[in-house]
């Protein structure tokens, strides 16, 4: 057995984002019923449209099954012994940072949140990127920045709840247009109970000035969170949208079933990164955050791209596949994941791509690394309709063994219908090479910082691909989960 | 995840091969417990596609529907032919003993289940340890529409070699449902090479449990040409250090047959070593479908697992599902596979037309290189020219 295998679990790390913030809640009591979903739908004073679209996915849900293909074990959740709306105490809308509450201020600062005017990475003087941030603190957003240099250029970038009241008629149109109310059983879950997320529309031919960027928190104990995010771009438009996690430590497991939909149109991009690092569980796998989301973008126009990159080294069991539906001539669809697992960690991921269009193309790279207890599940499908002449994929899935006692699989499922389109898909599952890492050794590297290099190195093909100030966070955030794992 | 209804018709098809067990069981050969917990089983499971309540990821993409539609006469007398001229293997019949092997899963797998509860024949061999058994031909020619489930057993104790060539033909429309059992004995070799080419009318189901021990060899390859609906399904368990396992095979299909290759293997023991390359050609509206699995368990340390898996459209309206699996839990492993899915290559069919070659005869040499790839691996020589012989008559016809 290689000396990596024998440190497993010698050191354990404290999860480093684990506190809990005391603000008062507004919580609606336990359970879920029509009548909680007329009271979230109540509270946030919506539309009749938008509460009878939350009861038909309310019906729908209580018709369906919890779906049980993925390869993750969990107790059976009691989805009535959950509050479906936490909202912190506050009298209207703050106007600026100053009547932001200043424990969450505090809050975000533990973060590194660059919620301050001017937020700029270290290293990055003056004509630093900017970065617009919409942080969810629970289920209601607190305070949006730079909203004024976006409305300049026509990009709308608010919480949910605001769109429904401000741009009803841009949510009615495309709520659901991808994600549709019973396409599956957390995604139903959620149309009936969301409570806040983005919303985001970019005009036609507006190249949107800065990064968007949304922090999600979950912070009260025994709430679920069921974020709900929405992007549109218009004909030649162009988005890159940050989403970054972390949660505070609990014993209780949470559940979080979030749904994201993307619409791009003509020549439209739309670039979505995620770090999710919530609360993994302890080393034991008491806690941690189910996260069972649905995340679909849809490529309406020709030409049109959606990227998925996706950093992946919290919660206890993740379950989400975020998928293109490439249905635009020669659109683009492409798929870029880092998924780490630890001590009991289960992570099911993967992405679907649907060709329909003409020309279309996809890139799938995924990279697992499993270690301690923890099983790594790649799950993906690449579908050719008869309909898409001379589409292409690509797909390329590697995964990474630390220890002997985590699991690394590979499920991909391919269906062509279409001789011109053309599929190829490779997948390899090895451990860290030990002449690699004598080779770091000899050099007076220690063992965890070889380790440390060789998995950057490992997953540099999707690093790349995220935005600079996530890609340092992400690097950053490969060496934690992994401390105590190696070396 | 919504139920499937169940239909009526395909229900009938189930209580009708029910009502075939209840009408022969009495002279059925055999444990009669082994057959009830069977009978059970196959109650529960149903067809995948025609009665079974959900749908199940090992049939994910094969409906069994048109099986349970049809209405199949009963009693066959043997099912398959048995040529031992060129063999030193022991002979014996299934009916005349018909113990029942422990490999076989028909809790699980449910025309496993059908197999167990109605398997009336079946070639049982037999090789001592350190002997050459030579080559056994099993051949099978239906004409009916009959249902047979032939249950096939080949034992080869430690050192042992056999080559077992199996064939399957006939006309009109059967139902051909055949288990076989195999026990390689530590250092034994076994080449296993099966040739369907069963009517296009017929639905032919084999499933393969091999079991491998020390330094056993498992060296498969199944060329699939024929039925409406078909599925070889191979279980190989790599049980002794450093087995080897080989489940090769090539699809070749057209008008609107079925075709599915699945197999799982199982790395339990050290070192083991398996080896995989599936090709698909599916011209008119065929569908083919591969699901492969590589297992590896904690235990396995050093286990190199390769599987390759290609498919061939040459009609817009056929079709190809894959899925290659790896399901892996000792970190010390090589695994990996791939996949690809196209139609030939225009470039190369433009290379070999700017050089006079007709435009059939290009393709025709296009696929056969294709296959190479797959057939490379059946190195006994006259029977390599027999699966070539019947990819040359799948061309013509599909051509035609």
């Amino acid at each position: 057995m290689s000396t990596t295998a024998e440190t497993i679990d010698a050191i354990s790390t404290g999860y480093k984002w684990g506190f809990e913030t005391d603000i008062e809640m507004d919580l609606a009591p336990k359970g879920l019923n029509e009548d909680i979903v007329r009271l979230i739908s109540a509270r946030k004073n919506e539309p009749d449209w938008l509460l009878e679209y939350r009861l038909k996915a309310f019906a729908a849900w209580q018709k369906m099954e919890e779906p049980d293909w993925a390869r993750v074990a969990h107790p059976p959740i009691d989805y009535q012994d959950l509050h479906y709306y936490a909202a912190p105490k506050k009298k209207d809308g703050p106007k600026s940072l100053d009547e932001v509450d200043p424990e969450l201020l505090k809050m975000y600062e533990k973060l590194g949140i660059p919620l301050k005017e001017r937020a700029v990475l270290a290293g990055v003087v003056d004509d630093r990127p900017q970065i617009a941030v919409d942080a969810v603190f629970d289920s209601v957003s607190v305070a949006t920045t730079y909203r004024e240099a976006l409305s300049k250029v026509g990009v709308i970038f608010c919480p949910i709840s605001e769109a429904v009241r401000d741009h009803p008629d841009l949510v009615q149109q495309y709520l659901g247009s991808v994600v549709p109310v019973a396409d599956n059983y957390f995604s139903a879950l959620n149309a009936a109970v969301f409570t806040d997320g983005s919303f985001c529309y970019i005009p036609k031919g507006v190249r949107c000035p800065m990064e968007l960027s949304t922090y999600f928190r979950i912070n009260a104990r025994n709430t679920g969170q069921f974020e709900r995010t929405l992007i549109v771009a218009e004909a030649g438009a162009h988005v890159s949208y940050l989403e970054g996690c972390t949660a505070p430590q609990r014993d209780e497991n949470q559940l979080h079933a979030a749904v994201v939909e993307l619409i791009a149109m003509d020549d439209a991009t739309i670039k979505y990164s995620t770090v999710q690092n919530w609360y993994p569980g302890d080393e034991n796998g008491k806690g941690g955050i189910y996260n069972f989301v649905t995340k679909r973008g849809v490529c309406r126009g020709a030409r049109s791209k959606i990227s998925w990159t996706q950093v992946e080294t919290g919660s206890a069991i993740t379950w989400k596949y975020p998928s293109c539906v490439l249905i635009g001539e020669d659109s683009v669809g492409e798929f870029y994941s880092v998924a780490v697992t630890t001590h009991h960690q289960q992570a099911d991921t993967g992405t679907k791509m649907i060709h329909i269009g003409k020309g279309s193309t996809s890139t799938i790279v995924s990279k697992g690394i499993s270690a301690g207890k923890s099983n790594n599940t790649y799950r993906g499908l690449v579908r050719m309709l008869p309909s898409a002449d001379g589409a292409r994929n690509h797909t390329q899935c590697d995964s990474l063994l630390i220890g002997d006692t985590c699991g690394a699989h590979t499920v991909p499922y391919i269906e062509s219908r279409n001789p011109s389109a053309r599929v190829e898909h490779e997948a390899t599952t090895s451990k860290i090479d030990e002449e690699k890492l004598f080779y770091c050794r000899q050099r007076g590297l220690t063992e965890e910082d070889a380790v440390n290099l060789i998995v950057n190195g490992f997953c540099k093909e999707v690093l790349k691909e995220l935005p600079m100030e996530f890609a340092v966070e992400a690097q950053k955030l490969l060496a934690v989960s992994l401390e105590g794992s190696v070396g | 995840m919504t139920a499937i209804t169940r239909n009526a018709g395909a229900q009938a098809g189930v209580d009708g091969f029910l009502a075939c067990y209840d009408a022969l069981k009495d002279a059925l050969p055999g444990d009669p417990g082994v057959r009830e917990k069977a009978a059970a089983s196959f109650r529960l499971l149903g067809l995948p596609g025609g009665t079974a309540a959900r749908r199940t990821e090992a049939w994910k993409y094969t409906s069994l529907r048109s099986v349970a539609e049809t209405a199949f006469a009963t009693r066959v007398e043997r099912g398959f032919s048995i040529d031992l001229s060129a063999s030193t293997a022991t002979f014996s019949r299934f009916a005349a003993q018909a113990a029942f092997g422990p490999l076989a899963r028909p809790d699980r797998d449910p025309m496993v289940a059908l197999n167990t509860m109605l398997a009336e024949d079946g070639a049982v061999l037999h090789v001592p340890a350190d002997t050459d058994g030579g080559v056994v031909r099993i051949d099978s020619d239906s004409h009916g529409p009959h249902a047979f489930h032939p249950r096939h057993a080949i034992r080869l104790e430690a050192g042992a070699r056999l080559v077992v060539l199996e064939t399957a033909t006939g006309t009109g429309r059967y139902l051909h449902n055949a288990v076989t059992e195999i026990d390689v004995g530590a250092g034994a070799h076994l080449t296993h090479i099966r040739l369907q080419d069963e009517s296009l009318d017929a639905f032919h189901f084999a499933t393969i449990y091999a079991d491998i021990a020390d330094s056993g060899t498992y060296d498969g390859f199944s060329l699939v040409i024929g039925g409406r609906i078909a599925r070889t399904e191979i279980h190989a368990r790599l049980s002794g250090k450093n087995a080897v396992a080989h489940m090769n095979g090539a699809q070749l299909l057209t008008g609107n047959q079925h075709a599915d290759f699945s197999s799982v293997v199982r790395h339990d023991a050290p070192h083991g070593s398996s080896r995989q390359t599936v090709k698909n050609v599916l011209g008119g509206r065929s569908r083919g479908v591969f699901q492969g699995r590589i297992e590896v368990a904690r235990d396995a340390q050093k286990t190199d697992g390769y599987q390759m898996n290609q498919a061939l459209l040459l009609s817009p309206d056929a079709e190809i599902d894959s899925k290659p699996e790896l399901e892996i839990f000792a970190d010390d492993v090589k695994c990996s596979h791939g996949a690809t899915v196209g139609a030939l290559d225009a470039e190369q069919l433009f290379y070999l037309r700017s050089r006079g070659v007709p435009e059939g005869e290009a393709q025709a040499m296009l696929v056969r290189a294709f296959l190479s790839d797959a057939l490379d691996f059946v190195s006994d020589e006259t029977i390599r020219s027999t699966l070539e012989n019947s990819v040359g008559a799948w061309w013509e016809r599909q051509a035609a």
